[in-house]
Parts: structure tokens; sequence; C-alpha cells
């Protein structure tokens, strides 16, 4: 029997995507779509949820089952119909205000449980449905409509909230990059446990250039570099920069200068279970290129299993399948 | 066999067992009702425990008491007053002193009784008993503490485990009050302690000692033989109405053939299914807890998505937390039990008490035109009706259903036939398989004559679909913000629950059908109004009563109940939000009101003198 091979056009619906012309988040769909042909699941062993947002319309755009929910209980829900279901591949799509203000404590705590969730988060560091009031990613002082005089708020950095949250996949993409995107919300699916894929959108209408510094083509190579299990930590145009241990701290040097050779750069350990290093990784900013790709991925086991796994352990030991023998094992007594 | 003053044969008796909350009194309470139900009694019990875990030792807000009230037929509450108190302290005999009958029987502690204790009570005088005005009771005062202590030396405990037994003693002292057999207490306390021989041992001979001592004493106090009474044949086991309630969606789960889901958040008086669900894993039930109220009901939402029987337990504060979610449910049609276990509010309120205040929340807390079924438990028995109700409802028709139960009946325990599934009514939930129409399907389609959608479960090839929290178009299940469609669609579900009361029992007149006053109560006020209602008819009064099981959508009947006696009272524990609910919906209704809003249930007596005011008025 020869068998099918889904395409992208499979898991795209029929419906029109409205979000605006020059969204980030377009390019990220299509993405979604071609890593779903690339995973090969089809389209009816999916569910894609969304909580609220322009990011959370995303699956209307699907051709798998799909629920757009109420906001910041995306993940929750999603919780619910994996654990109900293993079966199911679930996403769970959601942006930065959706995710990381009214939903924060349903996200720590899915990526706590580690259960076998692949959240795509949106973030383009501003509220866009909305219109344009800052989001807990805002960088500081920021100026936006609820922030006239600047925000005097610290931002949350997503990575270091799932990290914190003892998550075990953290990746971070960028709407530009199509095939890396692809790559990494593919191996996110593949991972067994919840992944977290941050993907940095442009908010054209209200954020325009949010993250420009480091998505624009020749700044691209230089202000960000992109990790790869085993392998060495290089960036630049030539390739000529790396990341070295510096003491305590990361240090980006050019190979061959200062007495820094090839040898001191370090590599990419993703499935390293100490955070530590990956901590690092996910905060550099500034002098030091922001990095991009998967920068953790241990294994670990999940939520939705263990949970399999308890029924079928007391159901090994106790032959009780219905409610009358459960009652009649208990303190009975005949009236006859 | 023993030289009793006096034997009195009763059909009914209230026993009290009062203490500290850390003297073991609902335990002996419950060993007492178990035993009594075993001997044929009905029974009908009310723990009242403090909010606090542990209160300061000895004090008024500490104490715990567990009343039972058994007898021959008509149990139909845990009763007004007690005949017997079991008072372990001086605290016990003051918050219980309107609690007695004027020739109660207590017996009280006496090593507890000390001028400490006395003290610890705000007692002034050393005379409690004179101090409260309690000069009819008949008083057994035994040192039961010390006694407790001399009898358990030989089995090694220490001091505090020894005297920990001493609520068995006091247990075996009642038994001997009321001739009944120490077997099924032994046995119980076999069970309790299966896992410690040595305390088990010690609480069986602490049993006996206190058994012993009333036959030796020859107290003169009156003794007691409650009839007991054929039932109807079958296995009985005893229940309380939150064990009942999950009974009965573990019994809705198994009928629909779907794997039942709870998604909760500890609150009390409600904690207890998340607990009682949490043990059947061996059923495949996954009760799960979560991290807030939100995510108990999300969780539950996602499950249903995903094709479970899918539930949420919380109480009032709960519920206002998860409303945006109900509506969720409601929009996207989608089968959930919500089961609220009452408690007195607003806020945190009277979080161990008992009120029936949350129906208008449950009814219309939530925002846009958001209507869902609502159904209300009546006994703690009913509990597993009403719940195996909820479930068939919210699957068959697509929605979410408002399981109302109150702490009274959730903590109030019976004895309960278990049930022969087989007599139950089928449940079907309405999957997509049903579709038969030659238009193509998409979520949106419905039973033209239900107005039900069709539920296509995810993994399930040729249904992949959307659905949401946005609006709907009615043809083609699109996203719509198109006017006449948003009209059409709120109208549908609404017609979609009204619908419903052609899918419920009517409405029953118990009593006099050309009665004189007609009592209209709902939910879990079933016992004390139906009690009220017999006492009136034994005193030659015509009364009936039209107890709500389902409120919404009500019965096709309300009206024309409601409409044929000229004297209505509705009698209910809120500010009378079911007496207004019912105006609104039947035309030129206007009845009288009754309402007690004092965390406690209803007392018999006031309402038969209440409604026998009305009647001669």
């Amino acid at each position: 029997m020869e068998i099918y091979k889904f395409e992208a056009k499979d898991y795209k619906s029929d419906q029109y995507v409205r979000w605006c012309p020059g969204c980030g988040d377009h390019a990220v769909l299509n993405c979604v779509h071609k890593a779903m042909a690339e995973l090969g699941t089809p389209p009816h062993e999916i569910a894609v949820i969304s909580g609220i947002g322009c990011s959370s319309r995303l699956p209307y755009y699907m051709n798998s089952y799909g629920f757009h929910t109420i906001h910041g209980r995306g993940a929750a829900i999603a919780t619910g119909v994996k654990t109900a279901n293993p079966a199911l591949q679930v996403w769970l799509m959601t942006g930065d205000g959706d995710c990381l203000a009214i939903g924060g404590n349903h996200f720590i705590h899915a990526v706590r449980r580690n259960i076998d969730l692949n959240i795509v988060l949106f973030n383009n560091k501003i509220y866009g449905l909305t219109k344009g009031q800052y989001s807990p990613t805002t960088d500081k002082g920021v100026v936006t409509k609820s922030s006239p005089y600047g925000t005097v708020e610290e931002p949350f950095i997503p990575a270091e909230l799932t990290l914190g949250a003892r998550g075990n996949f953290f990746a971070r993409a960028i709407d530009v990059d199509l095939k890396n995107t692809t790559e990494i919300l593919a191996a996110a699916a593949r991972h067994k446990g919840t992944s977290v894929v941050e993907a940095l959108v442009n908010c054209v209408i209200f954020n325009d250039g949010i993250h420009k510094q480091i998505t624009d083509k020749e700044n691209r190579a230089d202000r960000t570099i992109f990790l790869r299990h085993g392998e060495k930590m290089r960036f630049g145009k030539e390739n000529e920069k790396g990341i070295v241990l510096n003491g305590l701290k990361l240090k980006a040097v050019t190979i061959g200068q200062d007495g820094y050779t090839l040898d001191d750069v370090l590599v990419h350990d993703a499935y390293e279970p100490d955070i530590t290093l990956h901590l690092m990784l996910s905060r550099m900013k500034g002098d030091m290129p922001v990095a991009l790709g998967i920068i953790r991925n241990v294994a670990a086991p999940t939520y939705d299993a263990a949970v399999e796994e308890q029924i079928a352990e007391v159901q090994a030991k106790n032959p009780i399948r219905t409610l009358h023998d459960l009652l009649m094992k208990g303190e009975v007594w005949e009236v006859k | 066999m023993t030289e009793q003053s006096k034997v009195i044969t009763l059909e009914k008796v209230v026993v009290r067992f009062s203490g500290d909350s850390g003297d073991g009194m609902q335990l002996t309470g419950t060993i007492f009702s178990n035993l009594s139900a075993i001997l044929g009694n009905e029974i009908s019990t009310f723990p009242d425990f403090p909010a606090e875990i542990r209160a300061p030792q000895g004090s008024l807000s500490g104490v715990s008491g567990f009343q039972v009230h058994l007898g021959s037929r008509n149990i139909f509450t845990p009763g007004d007053k007690a005949d017997v108190l079991v008072a372990m302290n001086p605290a016990a005999l003051k918050v219980n002193v309107n609690y007695l009958k004027p020739h109660a029987i207590v017996i009280i502690d006496t090593d507890s009784f000390q001028k400490n204790d006395l003290d610890k009570a705000k007692f002034t005088t050393d005379d409690p008993f004179t101090e409260l005005g309690l000069t009819g009771v008949q008083v057994v005062a035994a040192p039961i503490s010390s006694m407790v202590k001399d009898g358990l030396a030989e089995y090694g405990l220490d001091n505090k485990s020894a005297v920990r037994c001493k609520n068995m003693f006091a247990l075996g002292l009642v038994c001997w009050l009321f001739d009944r057999p120490l077997d099924s207490a032994m046995h119980q306390l076999q069970n309790k302690f299966s896992k410690k021989p040595t305390i088990a041992k010690a609480n069986i001979k602490a049993l006996t000692d206190g058994y012993n001592y009333g036959n030796n004493i020859h107290a003169s106090v009156s003794t007691y033989r409650i009839e007991s009474k054929k039932a109807k044949p079958g296995f009985y086991t005893d229940v309380n109405g939150n064990k009942a309630t999950s009974y009965g969606l573990i019994a809705a789960a198994e009928k629909a053939g779907l794997k039942l889901f709870l998604g909760s958040y500890p609150i009390t008086p409600a904690t207890d299914i998340l607990q009682e669900l949490a043990k059947h894993k061996e059923l495949g039930v996954k009760a799960l807890q979560f991290e807030d109220e939100i995510a108990g009901i999300s969780t539950a939402i996602g499950a249903s998505f995903a094709g479970s029987l899918a539930v949420t337990s919380t109480s009032g504060p709960g519920v206002a937390l998860k409303s945006e979610a109900i509506g969720l449910a409601v929009i996207a049609e989608l089968p959930l039990v919500v089961v609220d276990v009452q408690r007195g509010g607003p806020s945190t309120g009277l979080p161990t008490k008992s009120e029936q205040t949350d129906l208008l929340q449950t009814l219309y807390g939530r925002n846009g035109e958001s209507p869902v079924v609502v159904i209300a438990a009546t006994t703690p028995a009913d509990c597993f009706d009403a719940a195996y109700w909820a479930g068939k409802l919210a699957v068959e028709h697509m929605t979410p259903v408002i399981l109302l139960t109150d702490s009274f009946i959730a903590n109030g325990s019976t004895a309960w036939r278990i049930p022969d599934l087989k007599t139950y009514p089928d449940i079907k939930p309405h999957y997509v398989s049903e579709y038969k129409d030659d238009k193509p399907w998409n979520p949106y389609r419905r039973d033209p004559e239900t107005h039900v959608r069709y539920w296509a479960v995810p993994g399930t090839e040729g249904f992949t679909h959307r659905i949401g929290g946005l609006e709907k178009d009615f043809e083609t299940s699109a996203i719509s913000t198109e006017p006449y469609n948003h009209q059409k669609m709120v109208k549908t579900r609404q017609a979609k629950i009204d619908k419903i009361a052609g899918f419920i029992p009517e409405l029953e007149v118990l009593g006099d059908k050309d009665a004189d006053l007609l009592i209209v109560g709902w939910g879990g006020t079933y016992g004390h109004l139906c009690e009220a209602m017999e006492d009136l008819r034994e005193n030659g009064k015509k009364v009936a009563l039209a107890h709500f099981k389902f409120i919404s959508p009500l019965p096709k009947n309300t009206i024309e109940v409601l409409s044929s006696f000229k004297k209505v009272i509705v009698a209910e524990q809120n500010n009378g939000q079911f007496a207004n609910y019912l105006r609104s919906n039947v035309p030129g209704f206007n009845p009288i009101k009754f309402n007690r809003i004092k965390g406690q249930p209803f007392v018999v007596a006031r309402l038969v003198e209440e409604f026998t005011k009305i009647l001669e008025a």
C-alpha cells in the first residue's frame, strides 16, 4: 500500500488569513504548515489550541482540529486535551500577552508538569489586537498607548521563565528565517514534553521593527548566533567569531584574536540537564549575539504519559472495572 | 439484662456527638450511624465542624459536632434538637445549649470538666449546667479519660494515644444507652485501623469498657429502643452527598461509554469530590488537581473537546472564577458538568456552612446571553441521581450543566441502596456519526428538533473543524459578526436549553392535592420541608410540597402546578432568589417568601410554626 505523503497544503484551511499584510505571523504560520508536513501526522490527529490575541487566530487557518479559546487559558485547555487523549499531537499558539500576562500561571504550570505540548509563543512585545499597549515582554521605558511616558517595569525574558519553571525544551526563532523556523518547529513537536518555541515576530502596525536590530539581513550574522547541538558556537559574516567561557561568564571573541583559538570556542550541548549554560546563552544581548535555535532539549518523563501509566499500574493490581463492583466491595449490608 | 430505670420505645431519636476538633467526633458519629443503618434504621446525619483545622484546645471555636437522626421511618433530616448529647468538654456543652431537648441525656467526661476547662469555655461558675439553665437534662457524668487510661494500661500506648481512644468509650456508652450490639462497630474499627492492630485493639477495648460501664453503673437515665423497619431489599451502603455525586458521575460515564475527566482545585466543601474520584484509577477515571479554579475548568473544557465526560468541581467562589470559561463552553457548545457545592457567601463567607445563595450566579452570572442547564440535588442520596442527570443532559444536549448541591447534603450521610444501573435511562452522546442531513456537515449544524450540534471528537477522520469563543455563522460555522446571525444564534442557544424541558421529569406534588398551602422548595432543603409538611398533615392540616430538582429549564408543568394553589410559600436559604426566578417565569406568580440565611439547616419546628401561621392567616 502506498503511504500518502502529506504536504503543507493538507494542513491549510480554506479561511482567508486576516492578519495585517507584513505581519510576522504569516511567516510562522507557513512554517507550521511545512513542519507538520515534514512530521507527517494526519491533520485529524492534530489539535491546535489558542488563547486570545492576533496569533491566537491561527487555529482557523489550520485544517486540523482547532479550538480558539479565551484569553490566557490556552495552556490549561491544551493540557486538558492532551491529558484526555495523549494520542493527539497538541499545539498551543499564543502571544506574549496571552501567555505571559493573563496566562502566566497556566504557562509556568504546563511547563513544570512537562505535558507534551508544542507551545509557539509569538513575541512581538506589544498587544496588537487591542491596538498597541505594552506587554510583559516590552522593554523598559518603551512608549506605548498605555505607557505614554514609557514603561517603568522590567520585562520577562521568556527563556528565563521557561527554564525557571523547569522547562526541558526551549528554542528561539525569527519570523524572517523560514528554513530554520520550520526545522525548530518540527524538532519541538518531536520532543516529548512541553516545548517552548519563542518566535520573534514583527508587528507592522504597532511595533514595527521591534526585532529589526537582529533580524535585518545586514545585522543578523553579527547580532545573532544560531545554536546547533554538538557544533561550535560560531557566528559572524565569515563565521569568524565564537562564544567562550570567561570565568563564570560568556564572552564573544574573534577567533585568532587576543589569544583565542577555535579550541576555546564552546560546543553547544542542548541535551545537558543542568540549566546554567542554557540560561546564560538565552540571556545574551547587547554586546553578545542573541541566541537562536534550540537552546535546550532534554528528555524527561511527561505528565500525560505518567497519568496513563499510573492508571495502568492500578488496573494491573485491581480488577474492578464497574461502579457496581466498586460499591459491592465496600462496606455493604444486605436487606433481604 | 440490666436494671435500666426506664426503657422508652421511640420512632425517632437525635444523637449529637460533640467535642474538640481533635476528639474524633466525626468518626464516632459515622460509626454510630453506620451501625444503626445496618440494624435497619433510617438515618440522616449532619457533621458540623469548625473552619479552623485546629482551633485552641477546649475553646468554643474549636468544637466539632456530628448529629445523627435515626428512626424506623420518615427520617428526612438530621433532626432539630438532640435527645442525647455527648459533650467531651465544657465548650461542647456550651455551643450546643440551644440544640438540646429539655429532658435530653447529656454524657460528659468529668476529667475534662475541670476548672481549667471551664475557663477555656468562658464559664464563670463551677456548675456549667446551672449556668446554662440546663436544669431538666439527665446527666451521665463519667471520668472517661482516666477510665480509658486505666483500661488501656496493658497496651503500652503513650498517654496521648491512650486518651485518644476516649471517643470510643463514649460510643460504647451510647451503644449501651440504645441497646445496640457492638459487633458492627468493632468490625468498622478493625477496618479503619487495619494497618495499626494495636490501635484497633485499644479502640475496641475502650468501646467495650464504655458499654460495660453503662451496664454496671445502673445509670438512672432513660434508655431507648428504636424500632427497625424492613427496608426495600437490596444491598446498602453509607454515602454522603459528595461521595454520591462522585459515584453519579462515574455511573454517567460508564453508561455513556465515555472516559471521566475531572479538572479541579481544592475548595471547601467540594474537595471530597476531587479526593474521591482521584481514588478510582481502576475505573480509568482521570481526576486531577490543577493550579487554580480556572485551570480546573479549562482542562475540563479541553478534555470535553477531546471527547471525555468532563467535569469540574468547586464551590461558590470557584464558580465566580470559572464564569468566563463556562461562557466558552456555552458558545462552543461543549458538554461540561460544573459541580457547585454551595457554602455561605459572599467572598470567603462561611466556608464550612451551608446556603443556597449561588442560584442566580449559576443561572445568570456570565457575560452575554449565556443559558445553561441548572440542576439541584435534593438529598445526600439524590446527589447520585442528580449527577447522573447532569452528565446525561450535558453529553446528549451538548451544553454545560451546573449541578448545585450544598455543604449540608454534601457532608450529610444516609443509608443508600446500591443502584442497579440497568434501571437508569440510557445516555447517548450526540456524536457526529448521527448526522444524517444532506447538507455537508460543519460544527454548528444542528438536530432540527433539539437544536443540538454534533460532537466530532479529535482523532476522527473526515471531521476536522475549528470552534471557539467567537460567534459563528449559523450555516457555515465560520466566524461571523453579522447582526441577524448573532440574534439567531443567541435565540438558538436559548431554545436548545428550553427544549430540554421535554427530556426531564415533570414536577411532582407531594401531600394533599387540595392543599390550603403549597410549600415550594428546591435543592438541599427537601428533607426539612418534607418533614415539616408531614408534621402539618399529621396535625390535620392540608398542605403540599413541590420541590424542584430541575431549575433550568423548569419542568414543563411548573406553571400549571404553581397556579393551582391559593397560597404558595417559597422557602429557601437565601434572600429569595428562587422565588424571584419563578416570578420571572410564571405569569402573575406572587408567593410568600420564607428566607433563612444563617449557614445552618432549616429547623423543622420553626418551619411548622411559620407554615401554621400562614395557614391560619
